[in-house]
């Protein structure tokens, strides 16, 4: 049972480090990106084929696939996401993202083919034995990365000037650009920024579980349910509610069953806007819709 | 009527906000467009567009039932596959439990199912419409996924096998057309009833609520329960598709009648012709879904479909982002203004009119 | 006279800002009282609470003697006070005469409004008539959107008074309109408060508070510190000290 804990932080971590991206993404754009799930499935089948086909390392590759997934992001929002009015911007950011995510599900489906897959390396099967629990090396690796990525991002937040610019824009855009920030560039920045966290999951995904172009659906569900919980726009909050969320899921399987531990994610979530219609950390919602 | 002119005291106006012309066009281009498709099914006999047609109609229903919520009110739901996929469920349950074997009587029950979608709505409703709208569209989908593993993982849902509903005892080349008809009947019906909701106080108030929605509290529209009831209206239509669907496909299991794909499409639909508009949603769904169908057919499993399909939302969104007839409606604006300038100014043309920019979808696109 | 609405003691802070700190102010029914005090002195925080969009940390509000605290904006509007907001909030995408016709009638049952078409005809030539008292008549078809700033002004005022309330809170209704109109709106006021209405106002405008309002109350820094008829309140020192420092000059127009 300590065990099935210790699992549920672990991954947990990881799957914080993508809510993550995406919560960013919404406080500075106000844009629901349903992309991030197949942006995270597409760093998993790049990390495939760097491994199979160049025997580069998953970890190693990541070099190479932040960067890549860093580029499609900010093309993605140049070229569609700018384009969008505020007027009916949640939806048409829904919409306009739902659409990337079904070309790019296509265009995988049709050059990888259908067949679940899933990533190798040593440390993918293997489990260290300490303290009485066995962590799996993929599990302790992910979490260390994801720490290490929010660690980064955190000191982009609020070391760098360009995080300060990002924080003023979480806080409202119209005085943002009044102070002179470029509001459109630090958009793109952050959805690229948003984005190149997914190559990280990717990686984790791809060798913890088999998957496939349509696995994207059921991430970003739970993203999204993620970032809901710990509240739009807080990434501390995406981080506790992912940790929080992926330890119950898995205490769900151990205790009860494997079957309703998925659906324990979405009651939970049900529970919590009952009764905190902003999320465990949102911010209140002082202005008008 | 419009045409108050700036001098006379005008006369009490009769159509609110909607120029009365444009009304009419709508009312008779619509009034056309459904004889013809009653039409449609003795003229073209082929099962494989009949086919087309009940899915056409099925979704031009529920688009417009999307629309009269999310639409109008502005909370954008990519939940309502919950409707379709409870109306589907409740049919077959039904069916089964009462020995129905198939045949017309089946049909009866699509209103109760319906009933039955509506009845979800309610605590639905209940939860997810306490908060802001871009939390009630991540919490409608948390819902929809509810459904889905609920639908998989209980017994009297047949889990991941589904449940089959009665076989029609009719079958021939015409096997599609009752199926055709009965979703024709729902489909007006719902024509009918957001007309009506559109015409209504009621409907006012879900417009006023996607304007301001604190500001419309503040005036005294009880907020809450106006959008409940936007909410059960749209399942109630959304369930009656459902159930048409599950009696017409003859197998229903969880992911295909909880299905995240239908959630975007009407949502998609209802841009593409134009949120907020009568039309546009039927509009949208009228030549989007021949066109999913067409694909699916052709390239089956079609990753070829997806890729088609988002590169057409990207399309629509990047080109029309109003949506159809909103753009159209510009079009024709901009022509009526053109030759209005052109020709000697009339005295009694309302002095506003080339005044009018933006004119948002409601104003003009009513029908 | 008695009092119409009492505000006693309210306290209100955001985060580390105190926007209120035990603010007392009456109104008198059938008077026009005015609200002024220098800006950040919590004039719209005390609108906001007394009219349920803000709930207040302490204190309370009284209407007709009863205690209306907390209550939610939509019960204060059913209980007869009406209010405009200074950043004008209209319905921009419903036409001018369909934002007369979201304010329900106070009474209406809630099932009817589904069945029921837009606007009886009644409802409807009230609208229009309202429309005409503002002058908004030939607009009536327009998208809310449309109208210039002090349109929306005058549309707000319009559809407040759909409702016929006893009592409405005027958050700057002369601030960014040129002279001619504000002699027009302070022409409405007064005819209204003949009628019966009973005004609270909120204003930078110096001229036209003085000329208009029954009694002054100025705010500082949260709470009330002079209140009075306008002769006394000009020239009370304390007023000038509140004021003292500030950009505005005491007879500057509006913003």
């Amino acid at each position: 049972m300590v065990n099935g804990i210790v699992d549920g932080v672990l991954t947990g971590g990881v799957y914080a480090l993508m809510a993550a991206g995406l919560t960013l993404i919404f406080g500075v754009m106000e844009v629901i990106s349903l992309a991030q799930g197949i942006f995270v499935i597409l760093g998993s089948y790049l990390s495939y084929s760097l491994e199979t086909h160049f025997g580069i390392d998953l970890f190693l590759g990541l070099f190479i696939t932040i960067p890549a997934l860093f580029i499609v992001g900010v093309g993605v929002e140049w070229a569609f996401l700018r384009r969008l009015k505020s007027e009916e911007r949640i939806a048409m950011s829904i919409l306009t993202t739902y659409a990337v995510f079904i070309i790019i599900e296509g265009i995988l489906n049709i050059v990888y083919g259908t067949n679940y897959l899933q990533l190798h390396a040593w440390y993918a099967t293997r489990s260290v034995h300490v303290f009485g629990l066995y962590l799996p090396y993929i599990y302790l690796f992910g979490f260390l990365l994801a720490l290490g990525l929010l660690a980064v991002m955190f000191a982009i937040l609020y070391r760098t000037r360009f995080g300060a610019s990002v924080r003023a824009a979480m806080q409202d855009r119209t005085a943002a650009s009044l102070v002179g920030i470029d509001v459109r560039r630090v958009a793109t920045i952050t959805f690229g920024i948003g984005t190149a966290t997914t190559a990280a999951g990717g990686i984790i995904y791809g060798a913890t579980n088999s998957f496939d172009a349509n696995s994207a659906e059921d991430l970003i569900s739970r993203l999204l349910v993620i970032i809901v919980l710990g509240g739009l726009g807080s990434i501390g909050g995406a981080l506790a509610a992912a940790v929080f969320m992926l330890v119950i899921e898995d205490w769900v399987a151990v205790v009860w069953s494997p079957d309703w531990s998925t659906v324990i994610f979405f009651v939970i979530l049900v529970i919590v806007l009952s009764i905190r219609p902003t999320g465990l950390f949102g911010r209140q919602a002082a202005r008008a819709q | 009527m419009s045409g108050a002119t700036a001098e006379v005291e005008p006369a009490v106006p009769l159509g609110v906000g909607q120029n009365a012309t444009v009304r009419r066009v709508g009312i008779g281009v619509w009034t056309v467009v459904l004889v013809l498709l009653a039409l449609f099914p003795l003229v073209v006999t082929n099962p494989t567009y009949t086919s087309i047609g009940v899915f056409t109609l099925i979704f031009m229903a529920c688009a417009n039932a999307w629309n009269g919520f999310s639409g109008y009110s502005g909370y954008i739901s990519l939940g309502n596959g919950v409707f379709y996929g409870t109306g589907a469920y409740v049919l077959t349950y039904a069916a089964l439990r009462l020995n129905m074997s198939g045949g017309w009587g089946v049909f009866w029950l699509v209103p109760l199912a319906g009933i039955g979608a509506a009845v979800v709505a309610v605590p639905f409703g209940f939860v997810a419409l306490r908060v802001r709208r871009h939390t009630f569209v991540v919490i409608t989908i948390a819902i929809f996924f509810v459904f889905q593993l609920l639908a998989f993982n209980l017994s009297f849902t047949g889990g991941s096998s589904g449940l089959t509903p009665p076989t029609p005892n009719w079958v021939g080349a015409t096997f599609n057309d009752p199926f055709y008809y009965v979703a024709f009947a729902v489909l007006v019906f719902s024509i009918l009833l957001f007309w009506g909701v559109r015409r209504s106080r009621f409907g006012l108030h879900l417009l006023a609520i996607r304007d301001d929605e604190d500001r419309a509290r503040g005036l005294g529209v009880k907020v809450l329960r106006v959008k409940m009831i936007g909410f059960v209206l749209a399942a109630l239509v959304t369930g009656m598709g459902g159930a048409i669907f599950a009696y017409f496909v003859g197998q229903i299991f969880p992911q295909f009648a909880y299905d995240p794909v239908f959630d975007v499409t009407v949502a998609l639909m209802s841009f593409f012709g134009g949120i907020g508009t009568l039309s546009g949603p039927l509009l949208g769904a009228l030549l989007l879904e021949p066109i999913e169908q067409y694909l699916t057919i052709q390239y089956s499993i079609g990753s070829v479909y997806l890729i088609i399909y988002g590169v057409l939302f990207l399309l629509v969104i990047i080109f029309m982002p109003r949506g159809l007839v909103p753009s159209i409606g510009d079009g024709m604006r901009r022509i009526r203004v053109n030759r209005t300038q052109q020709s000697a100014p009339r005295a009694a043309g309302p002095p506003v009119e080339p005044s009018r920019p933006e004119v948002p979808a409601i104003a003009d696109g009513g029908q | 006279m008695t009092d119409l609405l009492a505000v006693e003691n309210i306290s209100k802070s955001f985060g580390g800002l105190q926007a209120l700190a035990g603010c007392s102010l009456t109104l008198e029914e059938g008077s026009i009282g005015g609200l002024i005090g220098p800006n950040g002195s919590g004039k719209t925080t005390l609108f906001n609470v007394v009219t349920g969009y803000v709930r207040s940390d302490a204190g309370t509000v009284l209407f007709r003697g009863r205690p209306v605290t907390a209550a939610k904006p939509d019960r204060v509007f059913s209980l007869g006070i009406g209010r405009t907001f200074q950043l004008t909030r209209i319905f921009g995408r419903l036409t001018v005469l369909e934002n007369m016709l979201v304010a329900t009638q106070r009474r209406e049952g809630w099932l009817r409004s589904v069945v029921r078409g837009t606007a009886s005809a009644a409802e409807r030539a009230r609208a229009m008539e309202l429309l005409g008292f503002v002058g908004l008549t030939r607009l009536w078809d327009n998208p809310a959107g449309t109208l210039s700033y002090g349109q929306r002004k005058l549309l707000e005022l319009a559809y407040v008074l759909v409702a016929e309330p006893t009592v409405i809170l005027l958050d700057e209704p002369a601030g960014g309109i040129n002279p001619t109109l504000i002699g027009e709106i302070r022409d409405r006021i007064v005819q209204l408060n003949k009628e019966g209405t009973t005004f609270l106002i909120v204003e930078h405008n110096m001229e036209f508070v003085m000329g208009l309002c029954d009694k002054l109350t100025v705010m500082d820094a949260g709470c009330a510190i002079v209140s009075g008829p306008p002769a006394e309140v000009r020239v009370d020192p304390r007023v000038l000290d509140a004021y003292l420092g500030s950009v505005e000059e005491a007879d500057d127009d509006g913003e």
